[in-house]
């Protein structure tokens, strides 16, 4: 039984549902009241009890991280928001964005507020015309109602949001690269330590929160933390609340729904994206963006261990495990950004792959050789295997570049570029070798259907 | 001609610089401002922004050349991105592209002869609910029929 919510998308089927008059009308801003009037460790606490897990892909409880920010320091802080959604097969941040702008808006002044900076910026990849208009829009409206400005709500703080734009490149998504793009910079990774909580934006303490992390905080507010957490069905995991989920791909209903934490990837597959396309069965599914391992429908959960978060699916298929943070990590893939893309038996996964590797290799910054020696490496392997010209050594060849550049980069973008290289081989080696068996001829040679 | 902005945007950068803590950090949206009179970052731009922003002019070139949609060279009056990530691929994407290249009888990177369209491939643009998709300028076409696509770029030329 799927627990469909409306909570983060309460505005979306409202007429101008972007506008300060509709959200006010769901009760918007109250939560925001209630966060000024309790002391910053309150605020931190309650959202801590939320468990509310970082909605960009990496997962890392938000309270938590707020916490790590210096309660005292002579520099300013600031907030961050990532909107530069731009994870392939990911588009939920947007519907937000474009549909409910002011939750963006509500949930910066209370993260401002718990982690003492004064100013917010929201980091929009440059492509979302529509999604910067509207966030812009919002902020006017705040600042006018005098929600933002010298005393936001009304308090004695001063809160202040700006929308700024990248200018097209996905690295600009991982936290540190960001942080460079937003000081009008190449975005190119830093090292961590020092991490942002000490040196983030301008120098200056700084905290990187995901969009729909930071819109799902008024909730918090609103029905308090702990209320907000069991919401989830993992609770006990502290994975807790309510988030958006998208599925895209051969699926008859592709589209963004929310649902509370738990949801499994047969329920988001077969009833809320529809099922397979007519006359095709699923052949894979890449759950969280093209990063995350891809999953099979016969995939079975091994998970003897009393222990292990998966123990209670153990023998059971992987499509029934519940989609949590740390049940995908067990699974050997990522929960990431929690927008699926659905492979039917019609597409040919070695086009897939040779897709995603495309993807990399345009997308790496450059800055560290095995990403962006190793990227390339692996498409022009792809490249080859597609023409019909590689061997079998090649293929063992694409699983040690991917292992090789694990663990050797500065951003965990070569992880997201080599785990889908290794789930590849690992669960279509019969498919890659027909391929060079057959000299490029086996497969279906569309993706489309 | 040394670069210059216009009354209008000229208010826009000095409230763009308003936002931050010191003026290195309007260099993406400075050049995206530049851009959008200029058409594409001539050297010119390069001098404008690095001499306004008090940064040197390897700083601008080096972000305009990291970046994606900083038009390095001159490009047509419109701008198609045709979407080639995974989820525009599975829903048809490679079909949109060959046929917008038929359609405008240019190769993906190029711009027609009477300078209207530019076509170009873009990586993800988040929205792979609504695939295949194509960006004209700043708006999203999406769940594109091929025919969709012919009504578009008739309105393309026409313009």
């Amino acid at each position: 039984m799927i627990n469909r919510t409306k909570l983060i998308s309460r505005t979306y089927d409202l007429p101008e549902g972007h506008t300060l008059a509709a959200y006010e009308s769901v009760g918007g801003y109250k939560s925001a009241r209630k966060a000024l009037a309790q002391t910053r460790d309150q605020v931190i606490n309650e959202v801590k009890a939320a468990n509310i897990r970082g909605r960009g892909g990496a997962g890392f409880p938000c309270g938590v991280k707020w916490s790590f920010m210096p309660k005292a320091s002579a520099k300013p802080h600031y907030l961050v928001i990532n909107a530069d959604e731009g994870e392939p097969g990911t588009f939920k941040d947007r519907t937000i964005m474009e549909k409910n702008p002011h939750s963006v808006v509500e949930g910066c002044i209370i993260g401002c507020y718990a982690i003492g900076a004064h100013a917010a910026y929201i980091y929009v990849r440059d492509e979302l015309h529509l999604s910067k208009e509207r966030l812009w829009q919002a902020i006017h409206e705040a600042r006018k109602a005098g929600y933002l400005g010298q005393k936001a709500l009304g308090f004695d703080y001063p809160v202040d949001v700006f929308v700024h734009t990248g200018a097209g490149a996905y690295i600009c998504g991982e936290e540190t690269s960001l942080l460079n793009s937003l000081e009008g910079r190449r975005g190119e990774p830093r090292l961590k330590p020092p991490f942002p909580a000490q040196v983030g934006a301008f120098g200056c303490p700084s905290t990187v929160n995901n969009l729909e992390t930071i819109a799902a905080v008024p909730l918090v507010f609103e029905v308090g933390g702990d209320s907000f957490s069991q919401m989830s069905a993992l609770h006990h995991l502290k994975d807790g609340g309510v988030r958006l989920f998208g599925v895209s791909g051969h699926v008859r209903t592709p589209g963004v729904f929310e649902t509370a934490v738990g949801l499994t990837l047969r329920e988001l597959v077969y009833e809320l994206g529809g099922g397979p396309l007519p006359g095709s069965k699923v052949l894979g599914v890449i759950p969280g963006g093209s990063s995350c391992p891809i999953l099979r429908p016969e995939d079975v959960v091994n998970a003897p261990d009393e222990k292990s978060p998966l123990h209670p699916w153990h023998g059971k298929p992987v499509f029934d495990v519940p989609m949590g943070v740390d049940t995908y990590r067990a699974l050997g893939t990522m929960l990431g950004t929690c927008c699926a893309i659905v492979l039917s038996d019609k597409a040919d996964p070695v086009l897939a792959f040779h897709n995603i590797m495309r993807f990399y290799r345009h997308e790496s910054c450059g800055q560290c050789t095995p990403c962006r020696e190793g990227t390339g490496w692996i498409e022009r392997i792809l490249d080859k295997l597609v023409a019909g010209e590689a061997t079998m050594a090649d293929i063992d060849l694409l699983h040690e570049i991917g292992s090789n550049i694990i663990g050797n980069t500065i951003c965990a973008f070569g992880e997201g570029a080599a785990m889908p290289v290794l789930g590849f081989v690992q669960k279509f080696r019969p498919e890659l070798e027909a391929y060079v068996n057959s000299k490029g001829k086996s497969g279906t040679g569309r993706l489309a259907l | 001609m040394p670069f210059a902005l216009t009354p209008e945007r000229e208010r826009e950068f000095a409230d763009i610089l308003s936002r931050y803590p010191n003026k290195m950090a309007a260099t993406i949206p400075v050049l995206h401002l530049c851009q959008e009179q200029n058409g594409w970052v001539s050297e010119d731009v390069i001098s404008f922004v690095a001499q306004r922003l008090e940064v040197s002019t390897a700083h601008v070139k080096g972000v305009v050349t990291f970046y994606t949609l900083f038009n390095q060279k001159p490009v047509g009056k419109h701008t198609v991105w045709v979407c080639r990530t995974l989820s525009c691929a599975l829903r048809g994407a490679d079909d949109v592209l060959h046929h917008c290249e038929k359609r405008l009888g240019i190769h993906e990177g190029e711009t027609t002869k009477d300078g209207k369209v530019t076509l170009r491939t873009a990586e993800c643009l988040a929205a792979c609910g609504q695939a295949p998709m194509m960006q004209v300028d700043k708006t999203f076409h999406e769940n594109l029929t091929l025919a969709d696509v012919d009504r578009i770029l008739d309105g393309l030329r026409k313009s």
